[in-house]
């Protein structure tokens, strides 16, 4: 079933135990972004050691594909220096906007190919991307208050 | 002749299509756009095929016969509502959105004595049911005149919660703008006491009857409102018209809102006069093939009956409920019999997630709509931040029910492997 390259295991996994999940009380940026068409919130805040990205954590609420995407994308990001952040932010964009066409670059993407089949789904690719487009906002606010 | 889903569905070409690898389409998602029968698509095709012209000028043939179909159109209209003022009192508009935002500017746009003029002190009264089209233009017209807005509220079942009617609609209350039937609960609003209230503080009683007038009889006169939008796309018309009834004394007073040609009488550089209504609000060249398809689908409607696609909806909702209540882990979003409750039910399926669970339908060929529906504050009154909503019409029978219940059995085993 198509179904099936949309839920991956590793998605509902993170979706039902999301990492990172509960907001510092310390930040150095934090954000909140919606999805007004269908009412899902992420909150993320951030934390940086000059260029390294030492803490992301969030809370929210929505479906297996916004949740289980901002658990992946803190797993992923944390430890990693604002430029490396980047890149795996422009490999994971460019992913969703394949509509299936690509694997991922699981080098770069780790755990975050499993995404690869929401770009075949038009109507959930703004769900995968909820929580990116927080941490974009997010990495932006907290250089700018460096 | 006896009501019968399957006749209606050979009515609806795209009933002939499949879904997701060849799945039979099973259509519950009406209360966002119906689907449209050959007898729509065919009066919208054949305006633009035979009588398209600008209407309302132009000296020639294909102008009086667009004039004609798109003037026969809105007599359609007048006699489905039953309008006590006949066709002048059926402003065409975009869509039910349109008439709303339509409404509320031109009273924003009245001065002085007239009636409709508005100032602090002043109230508009809604509820936390409405879809945002009739909240935001409401709160916003609030917003410019320094009027307030109040609200009656939700009870936990759904349903409004009137107990305390002469202190929301209150003396100051100058306009009483309310659904009919609530998009997400189906809930269909008692209008006798309100509408009594209202008029007898001087207020006028909106009616967004977006989900009503698609479903069941609406008789403007009997129900003694004073305005009523509802949208053609909901009511197996086409997309881009809407309609915007008022009571003809009411429509006269009221100022206008768009500006431009055919809405003047008379016009110099420095100043303006206004056409009769309907022509007051209808700027520029109307969407006229729109309109024509629109009295098609009233004419279709009308041909059934809509006592006959009433009680077929009441049976199937009553259907629907019934295997609902066997769902272990289901719960209804709204009132949980057909007492005054129409064919939209939104419901939640254990922790699964509305969106996933729509995505599960879908792959089995079931559409549904999930999210907040458009009424934000109601999600958050009864704390349900989403949900799914499957909604009937005409063309729905039991073994689209079936096919819903047996997906959603699907969904929950499908999603609690893990």
């Amino acid at each position: 079933m198509q179904l099936d390259s949309l839920y991956q295991e590793v998605i509902l996994d993170h979706y039902k135990h999301p990492q990172h999940k509960g907001l510092s009380s310390n930040f150095a940026a934090q954000v909140s972004h919606v999805n007004a068409s269908c009412g899902d919130e992420i909150i993320l805040n951030i934390n940086l050691e000059g260029d390294l990205i030492s803490e992301l954590t969030w809370d929210g609420q929505g479906c297996s594909i916004s949740q289980a995407s901002v658990s992946i994308m803190t797993d992923l990001l944390t430890g990693k220096t604002l430029d490396q952040a980047a890149i795996i932010l422009k490999s994971f964009s460019d992913l969703m906007a394949s509509k299936g066409t690509s694997a991922g670059d699981e080098l770069v993407l780790e755990d975050a190919i499993a995404f690869a089949g929401v770009s075949k789904f038009p109507g959930r690719i703004k769900c995968s991307l909820l929580g990116w487009m927080a941490f974009k906002d997010a990495a932006i606010q907290a250089q700018s208050r460096k | 002749m006896s009501f019968s889903p399957a006749l209606i569905r050979q009515d609806f070409p795209i009933f002939e299509r499949t879904v997701r690898e060849g799945k039979k389409l099973v259509y519950l998602d009406s209360g966002a756009t119906s689907q449209k029968p050959h007898s729509v698509i065919e009066a919208e095709s054949g305006f633009y095929k035979f009588h398209n012209a600008a209407v309302h000028r132009g000296a020639h043939q294909l102008a009086e016969e667009a004039t004609d179909a798109y003037e026969n159109a809105r007599l359609i209209v007048s006699k489905f509502l039953n309008a006590p003022g006949g066709s002048d009192e059926i402003i065409f508009t975009k869509n039910a959105t349109e008439s709303l935002n339509l409404l509320a500017y031109s009273m924003g746009n009245a001065e002085g004595t007239n009636r409709f003029a508005l100032k602090a002190g002043d109230r508009i009264v809604v509820s936390e049911m409405e879809h945002h089209a009739n909240l935001i233009p409401w709160q916003q017209l609030c917003a410019r005149t320094g009027a307030e807005l109040g609200w009656f509220s939700v009870t936990p079942e759904g349903r409004l919660d009137l107990s305390a009617i002469d202190s929301v609609i209150t003396a100051d209350t100058k306009v009483v703008a309310l659904t009919h039937q609530s998009n997400v609960l189906g809930t269909i609003i008692p209008l006798e006491a309100i509408v009594a209230r209202a008029h007898a503080v001087g207020a006028v009683v909106v009616l967004d009857a977006c989900q009503s007038v698609p479903h069941m009889p609406v008789d403007v006169a009997a129900l003694e409102i004073d305005f009523l939008s509802f949208s053609g796309h909901k009511t197996l018309g086409p997309t881009g018209i809407g309609v915007l009834w008022g009571r003809k004394n009411l429509l006269d007073e009221l100022p206008p809102f768009l500006f431009g040609g055919s809405m003047i009488e008379y016009v110099t550089m420095t100043d303006a006069t206004w056409a009769m209504t309907p022509a007051k609000f209808e700027a520029g060249v109307p969407n006229m093939a729109q309109a024509v398809g629109l009295g098609a689908a009233l004419n279709y409607l009308s041909e059934i009956g809509m006592e006959n696609v009433h009680s077929h909806e009441v049976a199937l909702t009553a259907y629907l409920l019934e295997a609902m209540r066997e769902i272990e882990g289901l719960k209804l979003v709204g009132p949980n019999d057909t007492h005054l409750r129409g064919g939209a039910i939104s419901f939640m399926v254990q922790d699964i997630h509305p969106h996933d669970l729509g995505q599960y339908l879908d792959s089995q060929g079931v559409a549904v709509r999930t999210g907040h529906h458009c009424a934000w504050p109601l999600a958050k009154a009864l704390n349900v931040p989403a949900s799914t909503r499957a909604s009937l019409y005409l063309y729905n029978d039991e073994s689209d029910c079936d096919a819903l219940v047996h997906a959603i059995v699907g969904a929950k085993k499908y999603f609690g492997r893990f």
